[in-house]
């Protein structure tokens, strides 16, 4: 176990601190950007732009996947992957023309 | 029998054995939340009528809701840095915090669900509050199951700190890393449902 010493404690606890700063900035452009009322896909698209950063801060320095292995990597691109076919399964449904009439 | 790989990495991972365990696990939980995240989006595109999230819930409770939580996680983080510069006592306040934190979070959810249901807004009233509580209530049955870990970790597993230092602090890291990964389904649970 590799042990921290007082000044990487510091170091440490200054990270945390600006990584907590900007959660909360970014959550606040969130609830604000939701009061403008905008049309349903720009408001989606800012939604999870702002999630995606947010989430990226909390698994980089939080869950310190900034320094992880190669192994998890490997592990979270294929999970990335089939998330991504859940996400697009909706979409596969509208092209789903089996059993229609051909045009 | 000694459980290997608790302390030392295994040659060919590079990781401790529960550091790769808890990436698999959390894997297979982004598959649990991505087939519900996945339903959410096929009911609303299919639904003639969807109301806004902020028409019917609470935007501020969820946001205070969000502020407990990335704060927990920041408290996790450094129960752990705690152990690594071996305070103790320290760990013992940053994890108590978490746990209060917690605890913080599901009283503000009672509330919610309280009014909701007193208000005739079950999951049966329509296909928005099915999937809100089905999405909200998987997302507490994690934190309550995070809490469950977390204490055991604050109480009775904290005796581990004395024989097996090092162990102990890769729990912590193991239990900060789900932890924060409830943080991260509420940081996108949080705008879809509310604000959208």
């Amino acid at each position: 176990m590799v042990d921290l010493h007082a000044g990487d404690m510091r170091h440490h606890v200054r990270l945390y601190v600006r990584v907590f700063v900007a959660l909360l900035v970014l959550t606040a452009v969130t609830v604000a950007a939701s009061y403008l009322h905008l049309a349903v896909p720009i408001a989606v698209t800012i939604a999870l732009i702002i999630a995606a950063a947010k989430g990226s801060l909390v698994a980089s320095f939080f869950m310190h996947l900034i320094t992880e292995r190669r192994v998890v990597f490997g592990a979270l691109v294929l999970t990335v992957v089939f998330f991504l076919v859940l996400m697009f399964l909706p979409l596969f449904t509208q092209w789903d023309t089996i059993g229609q009439k051909v045009q | 029998m000694e459980i290997p790989y608790t302390v030392t990495e295994r040659p060919d991972t590079g990781l401790y054995n529960a550091k790769l365990g808890v990436w698999l696990f959390l894997a297979s939980e982004v598959m649990l939340f991505g087939a519900l995240f996945s339903s959410y989006v096929l009911l609303r595109s299919g639904a003639e009528e969807w109301p806004h999230g902020w028409q019917h819930l609470s935007v501020p409770l969820a946001a205070f809701n969000t502020l407990v939580l990335i704060s927990s996680s920041v408290t996790m983080v450094m129960s752990w840095a705690s152990l690594k510069t071996k305070d103790f006592g320290k760990y013992r306040l940053y994890m108590g915090l978490t746990i209060l934190a917690g605890l913080i979070f599901l009283a503000v959810k009672f509330f919610e669900y309280r009014e909701h249901i007193l208000m005739g807004e079950v999951p049966a009233h329509d296909t928005f509050f099915a999937i809100y509580f089905t999405l909200t209530g998987l997302h507490g049955l994690h934190v309550i199951g995070g809490m469950i870990v977390n204490g055991y970790f604050f109480g009775p597993g904290a005796r581990m700190w004395s024989s097996e230092p090092e162990r102990f602090t890769n729990r912590i890291e193991i239990a900060g890393v789900y932890w924060h990964f409830v943080d991260l389904v509420w940081i996108f649970l949080f705008p879809i449902l509310y604000l959208l």
